[in-house]
C-alpha cells in the first residue's frame, strides 16, 4: 500500500534513476547512466531519500587529474623525452632546446629529471654539452615510468595508486601545472528495502501524466489517467521580488507617522552656505562643530551667495552682540566670508532654518518635518557613518512649551516601536533648553541615546522669522532607531548594497 | 567633547555627601553633563563646551553639591584689592599679535604633586575649549616668588627673544623654540608671520613666557615649595579672558587659596586704569511668566528661587545673581533652562497639546516614492548608495570627463566628491555583487550634484532615478521596457533619439525627451566599462532627471 502511494508520486527523474541504482553507486556515474544532467540526479536522489528509498553515504575522495601541462604532455610527449631524441643528433644545449622545442624553464626541469636516471653526462664549456650515457641509450627505446602514468585513465584516486605509479605521482606533482589534486565528496547511494521494493514495482509501465499542457487540454489525452501526485510538502526554490530598500520602508514609515500627527514636509538641499548651517543658527564662527575636522567643506565650487541684506545684517547683529533679542550675544567680530563657504550639510535643521525664514504670518501655529541625508567628516566605523538621516521636526507656536517638547517626541518614538523614552540634559548652541533623548532598547532593557532636540533660542528665531516666539525643535539620527529592528549591529550594514541581505531582508512592519 | 576625570572619595568629601553609584550616575546625567565611564574610584565625565566651570573637581563638586541640595545658593568668593606693585603694563605694541590679557594673584596655596598635576590640567582643558586650542586664549600659572613685579606684558622682534623654555636644559631662541620644543612646534602655527611675539616680562627684564606657546623654566614652573602664584589669560577679547580668569581664580580659592586683583596698564587706555578679576555676581532680570511660559508650569517666585539656589544662583530683590564663573548666560532663557533642570527633566509631564494642523508630504517626494513602488512591482531592488564617490568610480572607470563638486580634506580617500548622475553609483553596487544570483535588476533615486554658479549655493542639485539591468540576457531592449512601462504609469509621453556617450556602446545609448526637454538617457554599457568595474555580465541603464519630470508634470 505504502509502496503503492510512494509510486504515484515519484517525479520522472526519480523513475529514471530508480532502475540504475545499484549498491554503492556514485552520483555521477548514475547521472550518466540514468541519461539526467547531473543536478536533476542530486534532486532525484535528494527526494527519494526524503522518501527514505535510500540511503547515501558520504566519502571523501582525493582525486588527481591532469592540468594544463598534462593535458599537454600527454599529447606531445614530456619534455625529457624530447630532450634525450634530441639528444641523438645534438650535443649542444642550445641545439637540444632548439631541435625539442622546449621552453626556458623546461630545459632546467629536463636535465634535473635525466640526471636522476642517469641518462645524461653534463659537461661545462662555453656551454652545456650533453652526451647521453649507456643508460641514456637504453631509455631511448623504453617508456618512463611518468609516460606510464599520464597514460592512465583520469581521475585516479590517490588510494588506488601502486607503489610504481605513486614514485611518478610524486615526481610529477612537484612540477609545474601537470598534474592538481582535488579532494571531492562523492556520494554513494545505496537502495534501503523499502527502495527496494519501490524500485521492482516502478519498471511496471504504468504511465502518468507529470505536467499538465494546452495540447492535452485541446485534444483530451489527460482522460483516464492517472497523475503523478506531487509531494505538497516539499520545499520550492525561491523567486526574486522587487524590493524597496529596508531603510526606504522605514524612512517611508517614519514620514507617515510624522504627516499623521499633522506635520507638512521639509525638503531643500544637501549643500548649504555656512549661513543657513550654522549661522542663522547662532553658531559663533569660531565654534569647533565648525573645523574641517568635523564638517565636509565643499573646495570646488568654494562659496555661495548670502540672502537679502535685511536677515544677513540681523544674523550678523545677533551674533555680535545680541542684537534685539535681549541676548548678549557672542560678542566678536561676525565675517561675512566666513559665512559663504559651502558645506555638506551637518544636520537637517538648516531646513528648519529656511523654513522660519519662508513663513508668513497666517502659517503660525504651524508644525514641519524633515527626513533626510546630513554628513559629518567621519571615517566609516561600526557606529558611524559619514552620511545618516535624520528626523528633523519643528512646532511654530505661541504657546508652545517645554512640556510640549517632551510630549511630540513620546509619541513619535511610541508609534516607531519605543514605548519609553527619557529626557536628559543637553547643550546645542542653537537650542536652550536643549534635551538629548534616550529610549529603552526593547530586548536587552537598557537605554540609548538617540539624539537632540531643544527649544531654538530667540537668537535663532528673531533674526529669521521676525518675531520671538516659542519654536520646539528636534534632530535625532534616525539610523540607529531602525537597527534594533533589523538585528543590525554594524551600522554600515544598512547601506553595503549586498543584494542576498536585501532579497532576504524582512520587511519593516512597525 | 571636554571629559573631567573625577575621584569619587575627592568628589564625595568636597560635595560633603555619600551618594550610591546608581544615585551618583543619575544625578550626573540630570545635572546636564554626561557619564562616559566609572572605573573604581574613577569617574569620567563630559562637560558640555557651555559649561567649562565644571571642568575641575572642584568646579563639577561645586554644581553638583547644590544641585543635590548640599550647599545650594550663590556661593560667595573674597577678592583682595590689589597691593602695591601688582600691577600689570599692557603696551601697545601688542595690538597686532595678542592684544589682551588680564590677570591675577593667588596665594596662601598649599601644593602637591596631585594639585599641580590638578592645575595643568585644568588649564589644558580650559586652552582646548574656551581657549580653542590656546587660539582664542592662553593661561600662564607662575611662582611669585620668583618673579619681581610690576610685570609688563610686551612684543618684541623674535630674534631679540632668548630664554629657557620650560624643561629644556638651555636658552633658545623665540624661532628655536618655535621649531625645536615641543610646544612650539605644536603651537608655533599661532604666532607664524608675526612681525613681533608677545612676552611677559618682569621687573628685573626676565622674561617670564612667551604666550600663547610656553613659559620661561626659570620664572615660570611651579613646584611643591611654591605658595604664591601669578596668572595670566592672554588672547584676543577681554570678556572671555577674564570668564576664564574667573573660572580658575575661584577654582584656586576652593583649594584654599587667597586671591588678589591686579590693576592693568593699557597703554593704549591712557590713564584709565582696568582691574582683574572681577568676581561680583552679575545681576539679570528674570521674567517669571515667560518662565512658566517656557516650562508650562506654573512655578511660585518661591520655588523658582529655590529652584535658581539649586543651580548655584542667587535670588534678591527679584534679580538672579549669576555667579562669576559662569559664562554661558547669554539670555534669560538660558535661567530659564537651568530652572528646568533643577525642577528634574524626569519630573515634567509630557503633554500633546491640541493644536489642529493638516500634514503634507512634499509633491517631489511623493513622485520619488511612486517612481520607486512601480520599479518594485517590475521586480527591481531599490539600492542606497553613498552620495559620496571618488574621481576613479565616478570618471576614470565610466571613462568620462564630468566635471564634479569637490570636497575639501575628507578623511576617506574613496569619498573626495559628489556623484553628478547615479550610473556610476549602480555600477559599483553590481561591481560588490558578481557572486550573487543573476539576473541583478536594481534602482535608486537620489541626489545628483552640479556646479551652477547662479544658484544660492553655487550647487545645482536634481533628484535622479537610475536602473540598471545586468543579467546575460540584459540589453537596451530590456532597459527601455522598463522605462516605458514606468512613463506608462506615470502618464507621460517621451520621445528618443540617438546620442553619443563615452560610457555606452556607440549606438545604442539614446536621450530621453519630454515636452522638448532632455531628461535622461537610456543605453548598453559599453564592454569596457564593464570590464573596469570587473563584471562579467551585459548591462543596461537608464538614468533620470525626476526634478526636471516633476516641473513638465506641473504644466
Amino acid at each position: 500500500m505504502e509502496v503503492e502511494k510512494t509510486l504515484s508520486k515519484l517525479h520522472t527523474f526519480e523513475r529514471k534513476v530508480l532502475p540504475n541504482i545499484k549498491d554503492g553507486i556514485s552520483l555521477f556515474e548514475l547521472a550518466e547512466k540514468s541519461m539526467l544532467k547531473e543536478i536533476e540526479a542530486t534532486r532525484a536522489i535528494q527526494w527519494l531519500y526524503n522518501k527514505k528509498a535510500v540511503e547515501i553515504k558520504e566519502e571523501v575522495k582525493e582525486l588527481i587529474s591532469l592540468d594544463e601541462n598534462g593535458l599537454l604532455y600527454a599529447k606531445k610527449g614530456l619534455p625529457e623525452r624530447r630532450f634525450l631524441q634530441a639528444a641523438i643528433n645534438n650535443s649542444k644545449i642550445s641545439d637540444i632546446k632548439k631541435a625539442a622545442e622546449l621552453g626556458d624553464d623546461e630545459i632546467n626541469i629536463c636535465i634535473g629529471a635525466l640526471k636522476k636516471k642517469a641518462a645524461i653526462n653534463i659537461d661545462k664549456k662555453d656551454e652545456l654539452i650533453i652526451t647521453l650515457t649507456e643508460n641514456g641509450k637504453k631509455l631511448l627505446n623504453k617508456e618512463f615510468l611518468e609516460e606510464t602514468f599520464l597514460k592512465k585513465k583520469f581521475p585516479l584516486e590517490t588510494k588506488s595508486l601502486s607503489p610504481e605509479e605513486k614514485f611518478s605521482f610524486d615526481n610529477l606533482i612537484s612540477r609545474k601545472k601537470i598534474l592538481k589534486k582535488d579532494v571531492k565528496k562523492i556520494k554513494n547511494i545505496c537502495l534501503t528495502a523499502f527502495g527496494r521494493d519501490l524500485s521492482k514495482k516502478s519498471n511496471t509501465k504504468k504511465e502518468y501524466i507529470d505536467r499538465l499542457t494546452p495540447k492535452m487540454l485541446k485534444d483530451g489525452s489527460w482522460k483516464n489517467k492517472e497523475f503523478r501526485a506531487y509531494d505538497v510538502t516539499i520545499n520550492v526554490p525561491k523567486i526574486n521580488r522587487g524590493k524597496r530598500h529596508f531603510v526606504s520602508q522605514s524612512i517611508e514609515s517614519a514620514k507617515r507617522i510624522w504627516l499623521d500627527m499633522g506635520f507638512k514636509e521639509m525638503t531643500g538641499d544637501m549643500i548649504q552656505t555656512s549661513f543657513w548651517n550654522f549661522d542663522a543658527l547662532f553658531t559663533a564662527q569660531d565654534h569647533p562643530v565648525r573645523d574641517l575636522q568635523d564638517t565636509f567643506y565643499i573646495q570646488k565650487p568654494k562659496k555661495g551667495t548670502l540672502p537679502e541684506k535685511d536677515v544677513v545684517d540681523k544674523v550678523k547683529r545677533t551674533h555680535e552682540y545680541g542684537w534685539t533679542t535681549n541676548s548678549k550675544g557672542w560678542k566678536y567680530n561676525w565675517n561675512e566670508e566666513e559665512s559663504k563657504k559651502i558645506v555638506l550639510r551637518t544636520h537637517t535643521t538648516c531646513l528648519s532654518a529656511q523654513t522660519l525664514f519662508n513663513l508668513k504670518k497666517e502659517d503660525v501655529p504651524g508644525k514641519f518635518f524633515a527626513l533626510g541625508k546630513c554628513f559629518r567628516n567621519e571615517t566609516l566605523d561600526w557606529s558611524h557613518l559619514f552620511e545618516f538621516n535624520q528626523t528633523e521636526g519643528i512646532v511654530v507656536d505661541e504657546n508652545a512649551n517645554f512640556r510640549h517638547l517632551l510630549g511630540y517626541l513620546k509619541a513619535f518614538f511610541k508609534k516607531m516601536g519605543y514605548e519609553k523614552a527619557r529626557f536628559r540634559p543637553a547643550y546645542f548652541p542653537y537650542t536652550e533648553f536643549s534635551i538629548e533623548i534616550d529610549v529603552l532598547h526593547p530586548v536587552h532593557n537598557t537605554w540609548f541615546e538617540l539624539g537632540g532636540a531643544g527649544i531654538f533660542r530667540p537668537e535663532v528665531v528673531k533674526p529669521i522669522l521676525g518675531i520671538d516666539i516659542p519654536v520646539l525643535a528636534w534632530g535625532p539620527g534616525f539610523d540607529r532607531m531602525i537597527l534594533e529592528f533589523y538585528k543590525i549591529n554594524d551600522i554600515r550594514e544598512l547601506y553595503k548594497n549586498d543584494l542576498k541581505q536585501l532579497r532576504e531582508i524582512k520587511d519593516w512592519t512597525r | 567633547m571636554p571629559t573631567v576625570n573625577l575621584n569619587k572619595k575627592v568628589l564625595e568629601s568636597l560635595i560633603g555627601k555619600k551618594l550610591s553609584l546608581e544615585d551618583l550616575k543619575h544625578k550626573i546625567s540630570m545635572l546636564g553633563t554626561d557619564l562616559d565611564k566609572i572605573e573604581g574610584e574613577e569617574i569620567i565625565v563630559e562637560v558640555f563646551p557651555n559649561r567649562p566651570d565644571m571642568l575641575s573637581e572642584q568646579g563639577f563638586a561645586r554644581a553638583l553639591s547644590s544641585f543635590i541640595g548640599v550647599k545650594t545658593g550663590l556661593k560667595k568668593y573674597k577678592i583682595n584689592k590689589p597691593m602695591k606693585d601688582y600691577e600689570v603694563k599692557i603696551k601697545k605694541d601688542v595690538e597686532k599679535v595678542r592684544p589682551y590679557t588680564v590677570c591675577a594673584i593667588v596665594k596662601k596655596m598649599k601644593f602637591d604633586d596631585d594639585k599641580i598635576k590638578e592645575i595643568i590640567q585644568i588649564q589644558e582643558k580650559l586652552h582646548v575649549s574656551m581657549g580653542r586650542n590656546r587660539k582664542k586664549l592662553a593661561i600662564g600659572i607662575y611662582p611669585l616668588e620668583k618673579i619681581k613685579l610690576p610685570i609688563t606684558y610686551t612684543a618684541k622682534k623674535p630674534s631679540q627673544i632668548k630664554f629657557k623654555p620650560l624643561e629644556s636644559e638651555r636658552e633658545m631662541t623665540a624661532f628655536q623654540i618655535l621649531s625645536q620644543h615641543p610646544a612650539g612646534r605644536n603651537y608655533g602655527f599661532l604666532l607664524e608671520g608675526k612681525e613681533l611675539f608677545p612676552i611677559f616680562i618682569d621687573a628685573n627684564k626676565e622674561i617670564l613666557s612667551m604666550p600663547p606657546i610656553i613659559n620661561s623654566h626659570n620664572t615660570g614652573k611651579i613646584s611643591e615649595k611654591t605658595k604664591e602664584i601669578f596668572i595670566e589669560c592672554s588672547g584676543f577679547d577681554l570678556l572671555s579672558l577674564n570668564q576664564c580668569l574667573n573660572i580658575i581664580v575661584t577654582t584656586l580659592i576652593d583649594m584654599g587659596g587667597e586671591a588678589y586683583q591686579m590693576q592693568l596698564l593699557y597703554e593704549k587706555y591712557g590713564k584709565k586704569k582696568l582691574v582683574s578679576p572681577n568676581l561680583e555676581p552679575e545681576k539679570w532680570n528674570l521674567n517669571i511668566d515667560y518662565v512658566n511660559n517656557m516650562l508650562g508650569l506654573k512655578l511660585s517666585k518661591k520655588e523658582i528661587k529655590e529652584l535658581l539656589e539649586k543651580m548655584g544662583y542667587g535670588y534678591e530683590n527679584d534679580k538672579v545673581l549669576v555667579p562669576a564663573y559662569r559664562t554661558d548666560i547669554l539670555h534669560q532663557i538660558d535661567l530659564a533652562e537651568d530652572i528646568a533642570i533643577a525642577y528634574g527633566y524626569e519630573n515634567f509631564e509630557p503633554k500633546i497639546p491640541n493644536v489642529s494642523t493638516i500634514g503634507q508630504e512634499d509633491k517631489l517626494e511623493i513622485l520619488k516614492s511612486r517612481v520607486a513602488n512601480i520599479l518594485a512591482n517590475l521586480g527591481l531592488i531599490e539600492t542606497i548608495s553613498y552620495h559620496l564617490t571618488s574621481k576613479e568610480e565616478h570618471n576614470e572607470k565610466m571613462m568620462c570627463e564630468e566635471e564634479v563638486v569637490e570636497i575639501e580634506k575628507s578623511k576617506s580617500s574613496e569619498y573626495t566628491m559628489l556623484r553628478s548622475w547615479i550610473t556610476p553609483s549602480l555600477m559599483q553596487v553590481l561591481s560588490k555583487n558578481t557572486n550573487r544570483e543573476y539576473p541583478q535588476n536594481i534602482f535608486e533615486i537620489g541626489n545628483t550634484f552640479k556646479i551652477n554658479k547662479s544658484r544660492e549655493t553655487s550647487v545645482e542639485e536634481n533628484q535622479h532615478l537610475a536602473i540598471a539591468i545586468c543579467g546575460p540576457d540584459a540589453d537596451f531592449t530590456k532597459a527601455k521596457q522598463v522605462f516605458d512601462s514606468l512613463m506608462n504609469a506615470l502618464d507621460l509621453k517621451y520621445e528618443s533619439k540617438e546620442i553619443e556617450h563615452n560610457s555606452f556602446i556607440p549606438g545604442r545609448v539614446a536621450n530621453i525627451i519630454i515636452n522638448k526637454k532632455d531628461v535622461g538617457l537610456i543605453g548598453e554599457v559599453h564592454p569596457q566599462v564593464i570590464t573596469n568595474f570587473k563584471i562579467e555580465m551585459p548591462i543596461a541603464t537608464v538614468e533620470l532627471n525626476l526634478t526636471r519630470i516633476k516641473e513638465e508634470m506641473k504644466k
